[in-house]
Order: C-alpha cells, then sequence, then structure tokens
C-alpha cells in the first residue's frame, strides 16, 4: 500500500497517456523539423509554407477541402469493412477502377446534365464495388485471404485502366493533346460536373456536403440500426454471429461492396469536381489517396466523426506541400511527415502498455 | 536422470532429501528451514478489481496444498505471480528464505517452481519424449529424454510410451505428459491448476496418487486449484480458500468439512450436491421415468457429423429429450460433446441422420435454424460462441432475436435497455448496468447473460454443455437451481457435462458418450456412479 509508483491518483493513467501522445506529437514535430534541417531548409519557412499552402493564403482552404473529400469517403467506406471483421487495403485500385466506370458512363450516357451527373457518381460507386467485390466474393466462396486479394487487385487495377486509356473504344480521347501526356480520357462535359460554390475567396465542390452527409449518416447507421448491428457482432465473433443466423458471408458482402463503393465514389468525385487532372482520367490518376485514406481510417481508429478532422489535416499536408518547392525542398518530404504523424497516434498506447509493464516489475525489484 | 541444465544450484536432489529427513519428526508447521515458497501481503490490481489483496500464503515440504476459491477469487492471479505471469503491485515473494523477482516463467522454473496449466501447452504433431524435452537447452538427447520419460513413469507410475504422438493420445495421457514435462525439471514446488476438468474419476485419482508420491516420498511440496470441494477434502494437507482476493480460511484439512468450507468460500450458507441418486423435492420426477407418449422436445435420428475421409465425430447417435426432463449427457471431454453442441447450434453440419424439435424435422445446417425452431444454447465455451466480449450487457441480451427490438431496421434503445434491465434483474446479474462492456463482467455473471438471452427466447430445449464449468459454488448452485426451475416448467434439457456430480444430482435419465457414440442409456434410479465411470472409460457393459 505504501508503494507510491505503483498506486497512484485516480485518472493518472489518464494523465500519462494524453502527456504521451503530447510528447509523441512534439517528437514527430522535431523529426520533421530535424529531417527539413539536414536536406537544408529552414524548418520555419517550411511551417509557414505548409499553413500558407494549406489553409493561410487565399483561396487555399478551398483547395484542402478538394482533398479532405475523397479522403474522408475512403476512409468512411474502411471503416464500415473494419467493423465486418475485414482487412480491406486496395482501396487505391478501387477508386481507380472507380474514377475510370466514372469517365467511362459520363463520355458515354448522354442526358441532361444532372441526370447525368447522378450516373457518373453511382457508376463510380459501382466500379468500386465490384473492385472490391471480386476480394469479396473469392473471400466467402473461396476462402482467399481478402487481405491479399484488395492489395494485388490494385496492380491489376492499373495495369487494367493503363490498358483502356490506350484504347479509343474504352477510355481514350484521341482528339486530347494535353501537352506530353495524351492517353487521357475524354473530359466531362461542362454540365455533368459537380457544381463549385465560393465562399470568401475559396472555391470548393458540393460534394463535400455530399460526404458529410454520408459520414453522418454511416456513422448513425452503423450505431443505430439492426444492419450495424449484424454487422459489429459479425465483426467480433462470427460463431455467435452463425449461431443466431447472421451470415457471415451476406454481411461481409455487403460492408465490403459498401467499402469498394465508397472507394469508387471518392473517384467519381475526384474526376467530377475537377480538383484533380482537370475532369478526365490519366494514368496515376489516383494519385495515393485511396492509400492516405486508408491511414485517415486508421488514425480515426474507425470511429466515423473522426474521419473529419484527420482528413482535414492529412488533405492540409498535401496541399500545403504544393507551396515546399520556394523553400528549396523536396515536396516529398510531407509524405514523411505524414508517417510520422500516424506513428505518434498508433505509438502511445503501445508505450503505456510497456511503460506499465516495466514499473511492475521495477516494483517487484525495488521489494528484493 | 539426465542432469537439468537449466536447475539452480540450490534445488539440487541432495539438500531437498536432507530437508525432507529433517521433517519427519518435527513435522512441516515447525521451525526449522524455511518453508519453500511464502508470499506476504501479495497484492494484484487489474484497473479497479483488486484480484489479490495482501494475500499470505505459505507452502510446505512434503504437503498438498489446496487453493480453493470461486471464480475470480484471485486463486489464479496467486499461482500466476509465483510462475511469474503475473508481477505483483506489492508484497514479496521469499523462496527458501530468500526475498525474490519472479519476472517470468523462466525464472520461476530457475527457483525450482513449475506449473502444470488447466489448458495444455502441448504440440499434438510431436511425440511425447519431443514434448517433454521442447524448452531444453543444449542438444537434443533423444536417449536421455526417453530414458527419463520411463523413469519418472516407473516412479510416479505416470506410464505413457516416450514414442506416442501427442495428437494420438487420449486427453488423460496428455495431461500424463504435461505432468512429466513439469517433473522431469525436478521442481521444488509444483502448482496444479484444476488439473481433474479433463479425467475420468479413475484417472483423477492415479494423477493424485502420484502427486501424493511426489510430496511424501521427495518432500516436494505442491499446490493444488480446484473448484472441486470433495478433491480438496480427499487428496489435500492444508486448504486456503480465497474470497474476492483474499484469504478468509486457512487450516489442515483434517480440521474442515465441505460445509464449513464452502461457507468461507462463498460467504454464506449454500446447498451442497449429495452424491448419488437423490429424492427430489416433490419426491416424483425422475421415478415415473420419462413420458413416452408426449411428443419429444428434441430427438435426433440416426445423426452422423464426419469429415470426408475422417472418423466420425457423431457416430449413429440417437436421443430423445422429453419436454420437462433433464437427460444427462455423460462422458470424459473430447468424446463428441462439444461436436454435438455445435451441431445444435448451428456451427457444424450433419453429414447424415435428421433433428426434429417438437416433431418437426430441421435442417440445423442452415444458419440460425436452430436458434429459430427453439433449441436454446449454453455453450461450453461462452467466449466461443455465447457472448459478444467487445458488446456491452444489453446487446448482448438482445442476440437471440434483434428484430424485435427494430422497427424497419432502427434499434428502439429504449425497449433494448429496459429489456436488458428486466433480464439483469430477474437473473441477478452483477454489472454496473445494461451499457456495461461484456468483459467487465465476471465469468458467473457472464454465464448468467448467456442463460437470461437463451430462456428469455422461451425455447423448446435447452441444450446445457458443461455449464457449471469453471464456476464456482455459488453460481454453481444458482445454475443447478435454474435447470431444474426450467424443466419444472416444460422445457426439454440436454445436460452435457463431464462431471458425474452434476449429471447425478440433476439428470432424469443418463446417456453416456464415448467416441462419438451413445455407449449406454439408463434411468437415474438405476444409474450408480461406478457404471456410468465404466462407460466414460470406454467399458462397454
Amino acid at each position: 500500500m505504501t508503494d507510491s509508483t505503483v498506486l497512484r491518483f485516480p485518472g493518472a493513467r489518464f494523465a500519462e497517456l494524453s502527456l504521451l501522445y503530447v510528447a509523441c506529437g512534439l517528437g514527430a514535430l522535431v523529426l520533421s523539423g530535424l529531417l527539413v534541417e539536414v536536406v537544408g531548409a529552414d524548418w520555419g519557412d517550411v511551417g509557414n509554407a505548409l499553413l500558407d499552402g494549406s489553409v493561410r493564403r487565399p483561396g487555399r482552404w478551398g483547395g484542402t477541402i478538394g482533398v479532405a473529400v475523397p479522403l474522408a469517403v475512403v476512409a468512411l467506406g474502411t471503416v464500415v469493412s473494419t467493423r465486418a471483421g475485414l482487412v480491406n487495403i486496395g482501396q487505391e485500385g478501387q477508386l481507380y477502377v472507380g474514377a475510370a466506370a466514372a469517365t467511362y458512363v459520363g463520355a458515354h450516357v448522354p442526358g441532361p446534365g444532372p441526370s447525368s451527373l447522378l450516373a457518373v457518381l453511382v457508376a463510380g460507386t459501382l466500379g468500386g464495388a465490384l473492385w472490391a467485390g471480386l476480394a469479396g466474393a473469392l473471400r466467402f466462396w473461396r476462402k482467399v485471404p481478402e487481405v491479399l486479394t484488395t492489395l494485388l487487385l490494385v496492380s491489376v487495377a492499373a495495369n487494367l485502366v493503363g490498358y483502356g486509356l490506350k484504347n479509343s473504344w474504352l477510355l481514350l480521347d484521341p482528339e486530347a493533346k494535353v501537352g506530353n501526356r495524351n492517353l487521357v480520357s475524354p473530359q466531362l462535359s461542362s454540365d455533368t460536373r459537380l457544381p463549385r460554390i465560393t465562399l470568401w475567396g475559396n472555391e470548393f465542390a458540393v460534394s463535400v456536403f455530399l460526404a458529410l452527409g454520408l459520414i453522418v449518416l454511416v456513422g448513425w447507421m452503423l450505431s443505430r440500426t439492426l444492419w450495424g448491428y449484424r454487422l459489429t457482432v459479425v465483426g467480433s465473433n462470427q460463431r455467435v454471429a452463425r449461431r443466431f443466423g447472421i451470415s457471415e458471408s451476406t454481411q461481409g458482402m455487403i460492408a465490403m461492396l459498401a467499402s469498394g463503393g465508397s472507394a469508387g465514389l471518392a473517384g467519381a468525385i475526384m474526376l467530377a469536381s475537377g480538383d484533380f487532372a482537370n475532369y478526365r482520367v490519366v494514368p496515376g490518376f489516383s494519385v495515393n489517396i485511396g492509400w492516405v485514406g486508408l491511414l485517415v481510417a486508421l488514425v480515426a481508429r474507425d470511429r466515423a466523426l473522426a474521419i473529419i478532422p484527420v482528413a482535414v489535416v492529412f488533405a492540409g499536408l498535401r496541399t500545403g506541400s504544393g507551396f515546399l518547392a520556394s523553400t528549396g525542398i523536396e515536396r516529398r518530404v510531407t509524405d514523411v511527415v505524414q508517417g510520422l504523424i500516424v506513428l505518434s497516434l498508433l505509438v502511445p498506447p503501445a508505450i503505456m502498455f510497456i511503460r506499465e509493464r516495466r514499473r511492475a516489475l521495477a516494483a517487484a525489484r525495488s521489494r528484493v | 536422470m539426465s542432469s537439468e541444465p537449466s536447475r539452480a544450484p540450490h534445488t539440487a536432489a541432495e539438500p531437498l532429501a536432507e530437508d525432507a529427513k529433517s521433517f519427519e519428526g518435527g513435522g512441516p508447521a515447525s521451525a526449522g528451514p524455511p518453508p519453500p515458497v511464502q508470499a506476504k501481503s501479495l497484492t494484484k490490481a487489474f484497473g479497479a478489481v483488486t484480484a489479490c489483496d495482501a494475500v499470505d500464503i505459505e507452502l510446505h515440504r512434503g504437503e498438498i496444498h489446496g487453493i480453493l476459491g470461486e471464480n475470480g477469487a484471485g486463486k489464479s492471479t496467486l499461482m500466476r505471480m509465483l510462475i511469474g505471469l503475473v508481477i505483483p503491485d506489492s508484497g514479496s515473494i521469499i523462496v527458501n528464505g530468500t526475498l525474490v523477482e519472479i519476472p517470468n516463467p523462466v525464472a520461476a522454473a530457475k527457483l525450482g517452481i513449475g506449473m502444470v496449466h488447466q489448458h495444455f501447452s502441448l504440440v499434438e504433431a510431436l511425440t511425447v519424449w519431443e514434448n517433454v524435452t521442447l524448452g531444453d537447452h543444449n542438444r537434443l538427447d533423444r536417449a536421455g529424454t526417453r530414458d527419463d520419460v520411463a523413469e519418472l513413469g516407473d516412479r510416479y507410475g505416470l506410464h505413457v510410451d516416450p514414442d506416442a504422438r501427442v495428437g494420438d493420445l487420449a486427453v488423460g495421457l496428455r495431461q500424463r505428459v504435461e505432468v512429466l514435462k513439469c517433473l522431469r525439471r525436478q521442481p521444488d514446488i509444483l502448482i496444479f491448476d484444476e488439473p481433474t476438468a479433463v479425467l475420468t474419476p479413475e484417472e483423477s485419482e492415479e494423477l493424485f496418487y502420484s502427486l501424493r508420491q511426489v510430496v511424501e516420498q521427495e518432500g516436494r511440496s505442491v499446490a493444488l486449484v480446484s473448484h472441486k470441494l470433495a478433491e480438496i477434502l480427499v487428496v489435500t494437507d492444508r486448504v486456503t480458500v480465497m474470497r474476492n482476493g483474499r484469504v478468509v480460511d486457512h487450516r489442515p484439512t483434517s480440521a474442515s468439512d465441505a460445509g464449513g468450507l464452502a461457507r468461507a468460500m462463498v460467504g454464506r450458507e449454500v446447498k451442497l450436491r449429495t452424491a448419488g441418486p437423490k429424492q427430489d423435492d416433490d419426491g416424483t420426477r425422475g421415478l415415473e421415468g420419462p413420458v413416452t407418449n408426449a411428443v419429444p422436445a428434441m430427438e435426433l435420428r440416426h445423426v452422423e457429423v464426419r469429415e470426408p475421409g475422417r472418423m466420425p465425430e457423431i457416430d449413429d447417435m440417437t436421443m430423445a429429450v422429453q419436454p420437462g426432463e433433464i437427460f444427462g449427457l455423460a462422458g470424459v471431454e473430447g468424446n463428441g460433446q462439444s461436436v454435438l453442441v455445435d451441431l445444435l447450434s448451428g456451427l457444424r453440419t450433419m453429414s447424415a441422420g435428421e433433428i426434429r424439435v417438437s416433431g418437426t424435422v430441421i435442417d440445423p445446417s442452415r444458419i440460425g435454424v436452430a436458434n429459430d425452431a427453439g433449441i436454446a444454447v449454453i455453450p461450453e465455451d461462452r467466449h466461443d460462441s455465447g457472448i459478444v466480449l467487445e458488446m456491452t450487457v444489453a446487446e448482448n441480451l438482445m442476440l437471440s432475436d434483434p428484430s424485435r427490438f427494430a422497427t424497419s431496421g432502427l434499434i428502439d434503445k429504449t425497449g433494448v435497455r429496459e429489456e436488458a434491465q428486466r433480464l439483469i434483474e430477474l437473473f441477478d446479474i452483477m454489472c454496473t448496468g445494461p451499457e456495461a462492456p461484456m468483459w467487465t463482467l465476471s465469468g458467473g455473471n457472464q454465464q448468467r447473460v448467456v442463460l437470461a438471452r437463451e430462456l428469455a427466447s422461451e425455447p423448446v430445449v435447452l441444450v446445457a454443455g458443461q455449464p457449471t464449468r469453471g464456476l464456482d459454488v455459488g453460481a454453481i448452485e444458482y445454475m443447478s437451481d435454474r435447470l431444474r426451475r426450467v424443466a419444472d416448467s416444460g422445457v426439454g434439457i440436454l445436460l452435457i457435462s463431464s462431471e458425474l456430480d452434476e449429471i447425478f444430482e440433476l439428470a432424469d435419465r443418463i446417456a453416456v458418450i464415448y467416441r462419438g457414440q451413445i455407449t449406454g442409456l439408463m434411468h437415474r434410479s438405476v444409474a450408480t456412479r461406478e457404471r456410468v465411470g465404466l462407460l466414460m472409460g470406454g467399458d462397454l457393459l
């Protein structure tokens, strides 16, 4: 009882954990600063450039929102598949296929603007869902681990869309001569694009409201509906689920389709919002949004609402990095910073575990 | 005996024998050499729960020390501190008079403390001698190890073929391998955690005979963790009773009786099981025999479960559970009981035969059908298929029919909470409320959640797989009482148990399962423990 190192005031654990988060956050900042110093730039300049590029300069936070939206939509789908106990890590490919399907429909389905826009978004969702559905089908009919299939299908997607972009009967727009990149898809006609609004000098697409609505809706569905309940049971204990008539394959397929569909929708939004590649699909169109979206879900710890701030921070790093050229350092430095942020949020619980064990050992030793 | 590299010098055989001799006159409690293990004021808290609160315990040479307690009383935490799996928050451990620190099981082994765990840690694909040598340092010594196995087998009456593959051995023999593995390291102190859970009564007796030899002839000490009062009374020299993390009683076994121990364990009077056929309170049920003209609550006809190309796990099983009857299925664990429970839970499919509930054929391989047809199940391992630990008590209670609490897919949270509150009160579930996460509940209370949910679904038949395993005396009493009341209300109960006491106390008819087959069926009034015990061991009458 006299052992003060073990029996501490209530809330000590919480305080310690918070402190660890702060310390790790600072650690990430210091490491990032060191990195900047090593490559020969001034970290103050770099910080300013990042802030300028992401929010401070006029019109920049609109661009940040434009990046945050697809990130958030990808992360939202990931939350659903994770809830069902599935590990979908192929969002990058699902997003790319979604974007390709969207641009195909945009080019081939005529019609008045709004219905055509809707068709584009639906096509993107279906494309992504199909791509994740392949992995889901293999998982539930043939027991192939979805971790492998989703990941490997990313390469297949890249090559498939690449093939489409070389053939005019698929995605190639032969008339387009966009600089030296001539393998591009037709541009979405101006009335099938997502409307953009301007607010205080910042311009962004209305897809931000779609994303916010989806996040709230899915978060609510996960916690309040029978569907969310069943999904959680399957994800937590498959044998209990099976016993009570909740089919693992049905729920798992739904989750997989929802997850891939979200990634595909994110691809369609990227296409139709104009923040990426000027309303066309180009080689490498997905620009890592799928991977980063996966990270967003990881950091948000699978809570739907937590996606919003995380997505904004990660988007800010990305848009801010565009201003780094003036400071004389490589913009990819922000990828390292991004990785450090992820680590700084994942490391504290692990450190906490080790510290608690060490402390118990030390207490035991002090009695010897 | 080949020399054992991991042994510390002070555990060498000579001083040990000397110590044992020096005890012959004065008895272990008198002054003399320090006791092999002394724990002083050991405390360990997990979050807000204090698992062990200033526990003092002293093991003596040449004694079997029983540690008795309810589930969650802290006995396994105490043992895990002695073996180095859990590190105490405060207090001290003194081995042979020296204050020590035990950070891990390797350190415990060096101090001469060994443990035989409840769940086997054997590699099935390896042979007996390979398993025994596992964890040794230096070069593999096949001949030496095989000799050790034979020699130890002779000395303690624990014969096992050293070249047999562990996967081919029956559970009782696997236990022997586990014990041999521990004994070969020559520990001064052996800890046994619920060793008889998987043994037939005969095998248990053999094990205890060996333990007796270990302590009496070689002066080692044994700590026996158990929840079986009868076992503690017969086998141990000294008993420590724990409750709520504290030692509540400590005395020589000769100075204690079952009633007193049970009271100390639970903290109040308990109705103890009486061995042998017992009179019912109403004096009638169980003596009239099954009601043969009624439609059975559940009927199995020539049911077979087998994977292609393998031996059947359930073989041509036919049985009928009548409404209002407790049908006891006795057997040593691992003879197909868990397969049967899985089959009736819809977790396995049958390869032949049919199952009827209230006369209607059902296909339990279709997902959820068994549950919908009215087969309620208390699974053998509640964590495996009974509850979802990550979800709340309320969410676990609504599992059997979630759509009851939903209108057009939307869950009625208030309705769920009210129903959960009702069941929590009705079944005396100790928890902080409907929103408490399931993992915060003790084992006994988790089991009550399972029972509450299964009974709330108003089943036709209740399959109870080892329903009191791992429960303390108080919870066992509660469970037995509940099962009886459920049967009285007209539900058929299939009670699957490896504990003869439980079968004889509760069942109206007793069947024995051996290697997936029913090898005997008798009315309780004509059943004897000897006959059932023999059938459980594979003797055909």
